[in-house]
């Protein structure tokens, strides 16, 4: 939780001045989503593929962000992330 | 409706109190499919094409490429790390280092400026994505359309010129370059890229601190960065603070795994040391063209002779000519090409087509350059989708 609040605290302080507009889909794990991919990206880098990947490519992309860009994802979360993309910016 | 400072606000305090993002999540509506263009302005730029906000990429609108050289207000951001520093000139030092040198080095941008020839090229700076939404299948990643690119000229030093005082081992094989941006998690792999020694020593390569007259704006790289002239953008690595010569190819996520292409798809410069069993590094810009004051489905009020108008470019072989087709490619005609302001930048050309009756038409542009290579009718498919340099064909409509 404090690791969290600290990642969230720093987000903050990172964001750029505009993407409190992007706005993901309502489902199951968008807040976990939401919570691991802001971190370090603004959610339109989510949104500007829709409909270009399928699971497959989502969870390559997931794999990427935690394999080589370091992201923190645990694996409980990982497999709702994957799903949460797959279903709702899926092709 | 709530004004953006009081939505930040609200929204700050919502993740303080509840350390999650829901609330910043509920109050409106995604959209039900791909985001369609959004303008935003970065502080000191016009409104561009934002593709993402953070880390910050942003593309040009073509309009803007009927000048010969893009304004720096206007030209194309494109990050990997959302952590970007204002740069204090103050501050700055470049540093000169590596495993193969035997003389450190560290300039301020001062002693740059005063202790080497300054020297000024005109060269298109062009992501290797650019137009990766034409691809089809679509490839993955940024889907730029046409205008993460643009044409400046570069003032600055050769890098040469800096990396002779540093008394280079003759076990020197490539030189890498990182700038001041990084990721937001310390496990995020640095932006480090290297080139091959010998086109880090060519005399196109600079150091530059100036675009078009001025100092470079903050999203180019302020106060300098690394200009590889008719080589893709990848390399030119913005806000430099290190240049490191080195034994052995750098090893990163960055040389190893992103911006490579197929083996035997491009016939691009070779980067000996860095090829893999299956793949290579993408290298220099490919013959490519753009049709920049006409749009897919424009329609044109009456008969009457109408100017066609683009750019054309390649990796620095220089464009020899850009053939026009008016009738999906039956036929081709010569474009005449305008001012050439040396091999490395665009060339902007101009055709003029008198339709003969109201219709549609199907315009195309092709370009070829020295190299003896022009656009494919078909772009070349590869995994990440660079180098897109089909010609390009729109549908007018003279009503």
């Amino acid at each position: 939780m404090r690791m969290l609040f600290l990642l969230l605290s720093f987000f903050v302080s990172t964001a750029m001045a505009g993407e409190e507009s992007v706005y993901l889909k309502e489902g199951n794990g968008k807040d976990k989503v939401t919570a691991q991919c802001a971190m370090c990206h603004s959610l339109d880098y989510i949104t500007l593929n829709t409909h270009i990947m399928d699971k497959a490519g989502w969870e390559k992309t997931v794999n990427k962000m935690i394999n080589a860009m370091g992201a923190p994802i645990e694996d409980s979360d990982k497999k709702i992330i994957i799903d949460y993309l797959a279903s709702h910016y899926g092709r | 409706m709530m004004n953006r400072r009081c939505f930040i606000k609200k929204t700050v305090s919502s993740l303080v109190a509840l350390s999650g993002w829901s609330v910043l999540q509920q109050s409106a509506l995604a959209a039900d499919s791909k985001e369609s263009p959004t303008l935003d302005a970065l502080e000191g730029k016009k409104p561009l094409i934002k593709q993402t906000f953070r880390p910050p990429n942003y593309e040009t609108p073509v309009n803007y490429f009927d000048a010969a050289f893009t304004p720096n207000d206007a030209f194309f951001v494109r990050y990997h790390h959302a952590q970007i520093p204002k740069v204090n000139v103050k501050d700055w030092r470049l540093q000169v280092g590596g495993d193969a040198l035997s003389k450190p080095l560290e300039f301020t941008l001062e002693q740059l400026r005063n202790e080497f020839e300054i020297v000024e090229i005109a060269a298109l700076c062009l992501c290797a994505g650019n137009r990766r939404s034409s691809f089809q299948p679509p490839a993955t990643g940024i889907q730029w359309g046409s205008g993460a690119m643009g044409n400046a000229r570069w003032r600055g030093v050769r890098l040469r010129d800096v990396l002779a005082r540093a008394n280079l081992d003759k076990t020197a094989v490539e030189v890498s370059f990182d700038g001041t941006d990084s990721g937001i998690l310390r496990t995020t792999p640095d932006f480090i890229k290297s080139l091959p020694l010998a086109k880090a020593l060519d005399e196109n390569t600079l150091i530059a601190f100036e675009m078009n007259g001025e100092p470079l704006p903050h999203w180019n790289g302020f106060p300098a960065r690394l200009i590889v002239a008719g080589w893709v953008a990848t390399y030119w690595i913005k806000h430099l603070t290190a240049i490191n010569v080195l034994s052995k190819p750098a090893d990163n996520f960055w040389m190893k795994t992103a911006y490579r292409l197929p083996k035997d798809r491009f016939t691009t410069e070779q980067f000996d040391s860095q090829v893999s069993d299956t793949t290579i590094p993408i290298t220099d810009i490919v013959v490519n063209s753009l049709i920049t004051n006409l749009t897919d489905e424009q329609v044109i009020t009456g008969v009457k002779p109408l100017e066609i108008k683009g750019v054309a470019w390649d990796g620095g072989d220089g464009i020899t000519g850009v053939e026009i087709s008016t009738d999906a490619g039956h036929s081709w005609q010569q474009a005449a090409l305008m001012q050439n302001y040396g091999r490395f930048s665009w060339r902007h050309w101009r055709y003029q087509f008198t339709p003969k009756a109201v219709g549609e038409y199907s315009v195309m542009a092709r370009a070829s350059s020295h190299s003896g290579n022009s656009q494919p009718l078909i772009a070349v498919a590869n995994p990440s989708g660079y180098h897109h340099n089909a010609v390009q064909k729109i549908t007018i409509k003279v009503v």
